[in-house]
């Protein structure tokens, strides 16, 4: 129950967000939100940005992906 | 609880629109088995064939990016005819407008209609037009039947595929239905969704020309999409087919409108596309062949027919990631979820 | 798609399973996992992950599918609304199927009423807005990734001075369900795949105690498949070290506090109560309903709905499997008088639904 798409704030208008992924735009309610930003990445369910990305996990969790996907052999310790 | 009315899903293309088809309407009008259900009639006219469909259109809103409900019925009705791998000829239009319907808005239509007529080659040669009050029809509805003959002696009918049979596409899918929806949920849509709608009697005769004997079957993906169309012809030629996740195309502003929507693209309807079943030798043949031609710019292969079975038919994908799921048909509309 | 895409990568997933591979081969036996989200049912079936995973990791969907979980009664509340002549149904998709005692709202729809499919509770609050002579009536379903957002629509009505908008509230939360699944011994769960959303509104401190009391071991997942391969892989790896802790695989939008702005307004508008789950019986404090204050738009405070008498079908046994107690195709009705064409309970209705999901899928 929880479909929610990642998608980036293109612009702002008080509680509104104009959200953007692949060349789709949609509006987006902030109010559940502190403190958006333009280029933000939001998580956007029901037309409301329920959490903002955090940048630095997510790279964490692809470099960790990137690392898998080149090593040769994956030591089980690499989660 | 089965329903004693008449449902939208009733419509929508999927089990239960076949479950009205194969209960009801057929039984008692003409009898046609499964087997035989293919988008035109091809009929046996003084030695030769004729190939014959109609097709109705109901679609809302009558305007959506790239075309409107004029040129979507012409294209429509001779894409039924070039997937019977007939030439279309001749087209009748049937117009039912609503009482109130701005008469600017029934002229582009119209216009739209002749110079989509224009594009395919065809002629409309007759037709009707009704008037009914304000609420008795959605603007406006057309019906378009049409007749083709052939200049081949190929056949192309839905019970046609073969094992060993790969499965090409001659372009990115979900465009058109997202095109539909974009407007009525909001979604603003950047500049490359718009409809697929296009006349593929151009497309068809090249390849039948070229490559006939080894073509088996041509349908075009409409309502209910890629997966209901390959469910359809997999029951009807009692094959199970196997397709690559990976190698359908579908555009990145399609898959990020079906991700916000929670719809799957699979199941989106196209009014440009062609599903062509082919024999596995002449498969690259036939994919330069779409490739060279302006609506087959970005053809890709997507399956094959794998294994025949006894009876149904199955459809399995392999998945993004390798895995395996099996594909079958939506019992109504795919609605949009949040779950 | 950016932060989707990435997650999707073959190659990686090859590793995971290779990861998987090895680690089944030390476990002692089948460990069963239970996802508790209808988000990550889907996921799980559309990406064919069941297919990809070792025999000794089992995979079995709980009660978090908000859809299969709504009593008989909410949906013939719904339609004894709709029957008003000024209401509009405004809904998620996901709802218009489900069925009633004797009706499903599509059904209705058939018969004349006016239900409007709608993505978010704010498109509900916009059409109340531009019908003033009409009543919109939303329907709240949904965990605590989408009460907040039912919150914020009551909230914005109260700001706009709308007096036609109210909410038919049946918001339910997870944790309590998961900790009386926890409990039951006849439900072998060896872990927990937390849900994604719910989580980052509720965060990852919200499952401690199952971990702790319970001696569960968790793993908050996000719901690209890599993101489940790498969730299974750290329960796995938890179970065999014999530990029992909440780890957070989702941490690109989880955190431990979850989204504290979102819980406020959650619970400005909404109070906890017990609440009835379709199957599983009332779980105490489980449910959320609108607050005193908010009663203006609580569509039961204002008028006394005349729904039909309350009727569970008979043979169903969406109980039993929202528990992962048995399979869908254990259940006498499974593919022959319940069907996704004639769902006779919510598990066959929902496109997450276990059921559903086993029949369209051959799960």
């Amino acid at each position: 129950m929880c479909l929610a798409v990642p998608m980036k704030i293109i612009s702002l208008e008080a509680d509104s967000a104009l959200c953007e992924i692949d060349d789709v735009r949609r509006r987006a309610s902030v109010t559940l939100i502190e403190d958006p930003r333009i280029g933000d990445y939001v998580l956007v369910h029901a037309g409301y940005a329920i959490e903002k990305l955090i940048e630095k996990e997510a790279e964490e969790t692809l470099s960790l992906f990137r690392e898998m996907s080149q090593a040769p052999e994956t030591p089980f310790e690499i989660l | 609880m089965k329903s004693d009315v008449v449902l939208l899903g009733h419509g929508s293309g999927g089990k239960l629109s076949h479950q009205l088809l194969d209960e009801i309407i057929i039984p008692h009008l003409s009898g046609i088995s499964l087997k035989n259900q293919n988008d035109s009639a091809v009929l046996p006219f003084r030695g030769e064939r004729l190939a014959f469909t109609t097709d109705s259109y109901v679609v809302d809103p009558i305007f959506f990016a790239g075309g409107n409900i004029g040129d979507l019925a012409v294209n429509g009705t001779v894409n039924d005819l070039a997937m019977a791998g007939a030439r279309p000829v001749a087209l009748s239009v049937g117009l039912i407008l609503e009482e109130g319907l701005p008469l600017r808005d029934l002229e582009t239509i119209v216009r739209s209609m002749r110079k989509a007529a224009d594009r395919a080659g065809i002629a409309i040669v007759t037709g009707d037009t009704k008037v009914v009050t304000r609420g008795g029809a959605d603007k406006i509805f057309i019906n378009t039947s049409g007749i083709g003959v052939f200049d081949h002696p190929h056949s192309v009918a839905g019970d046609g595929a073969r094992v060993g049979d790969r499965i090409l596409i001659n372009g990115p899918v979900g465009d058109h239905g997202i095109a539909i929806l974009a407007g009525r949920e909001g979604l603003e849509l950047g500049n490359d969704i718009h409809t697929d709608s296009a006349p593929l009697n151009g497309l068809v005769a090249d390849l039948l020309r070229e490559w006939g004997e080894a073509v088996h079957v041509l349908r075009d993906p409409t309502r209910g999409g890629v997966a209901t169309t390959l469910k359809e012809i997999a029951r009807q030629s009692a094959v199970d087919i196997l397709l690559e996740e990976n190698a359908i195309p579908v555009r990145p502003s399609v898959e990020g409108a079906c991700a916000i929507l929670g719809l799957d693209p699979l199941y989106v309807a196209n009014e440009g596309k062609v599903l062509v079943f082919v024999e596995g030798k002449a498969a690259s043949g036939v994919l330069d062949l779409l490739r060279g031609h302006p609506l087959g710019r970005e053809a890709a292969m997507i399956g094959e027919v794998t294994s025949g079975a006894v009876a149904g038919g199955k459809v399995y994908l392999r998945t993004a990631i390798g895995g395996k799921r099996i594909i079958d048909m939506l019992s109504g509309e795919q609605l949009p979820r949040i779950c | 798609m950016k932060y989707s895409k990435e997650f999707r990568d073959p190659q990686v997933a090859a590793r995971f399973l290779e990861i998987l591979a090895a680690a089944a081969a030390r476990l002692d036996g089948v460990k069963t996992l239970m996802e508790v989200c209808g988000t990550h049912t889907m996921a799980i079936h559309r990406h064919g992950i069941r297919s990809l995973l070792p025999t000794k990791i089992r995979l079995i969907s709980g009660p978090g599918c908000p859809v299969c979980v709504t009593p008989v009664d909410f949906v013939d509340k719904a339609v004894a609304l709709s029957r008003l002549p000024d209401v509009i149904i405004a809904t998620f998709g996901d709802m218009v199927r489900v069925p009633g005692s004797t009706t499903s709202l599509l059904k209705e729809k058939a018969q004349g009423i006016d239900l409007r499919i709608v993505y978010s509770p704010a498109d509900a609050v916009a059409l109340a807005a531009r019908n003033p002579s009409r009543r919109v009536v939303f329907l709240g379903v949904g965990f605590e990734t989408t009460a907040p957002t039912v919150a914020a629509s009551i909230l914005q009505a109260e700001k706009s001075w709308l007096e036609n908008y109210f909410v038919l509230c049946a918001h339910k939360t997870i944790p309590e369900a998961m900790a009386l699944l926890g409990e039951d011994p006849e439900i072998p769960i060896d872990g927990y795949l937390c849900p994604a959303h719910v989580s980052a509104v509720i965060g990852t401190r919200a499952y401690a105690s199952l971990a702790t009391e319970h001696a569960i071991p968790c793993v908050v997942t996000g719901f690209e498949p890599l993101d489940i391969l790498q969730g299974v892989a750290l329960l796995v790896h938890q179970i065999l070290d014999g530990r029992a802790e909440v780890e957070n695989q989702y941490s690109r939008f989880v955190r431990r506090e979850g989204n504290p702005k979102a819980m406020e307004i959650l619970h400005r508008v909404f109070e906890p109560c017990d609440a009835r789950w379709r199957g599983l019986g009332t779980i105490p404090g489980s449910g959320l309903r609108i607050r005193e204050e908010f009663a203006a738009f609580d569509i039961e405070k204002r008028l006394t709905i005349a729904a039909e008498p309350a009727r569970e079908p008979s043979g169903c046994c969406c109980g039993e499997v929202l528990k992962g107690k048995i399979a869908p195709r254990d259940c006498p009705l499974f593919g022959t008088l319940c069907t996704p064409e004639e769902p006779v309970g919510a598990c066959m209705v929902s496109n997450e639904g276990a059921c559903a999901a086993a029949y369209r899928y051959g799960a």
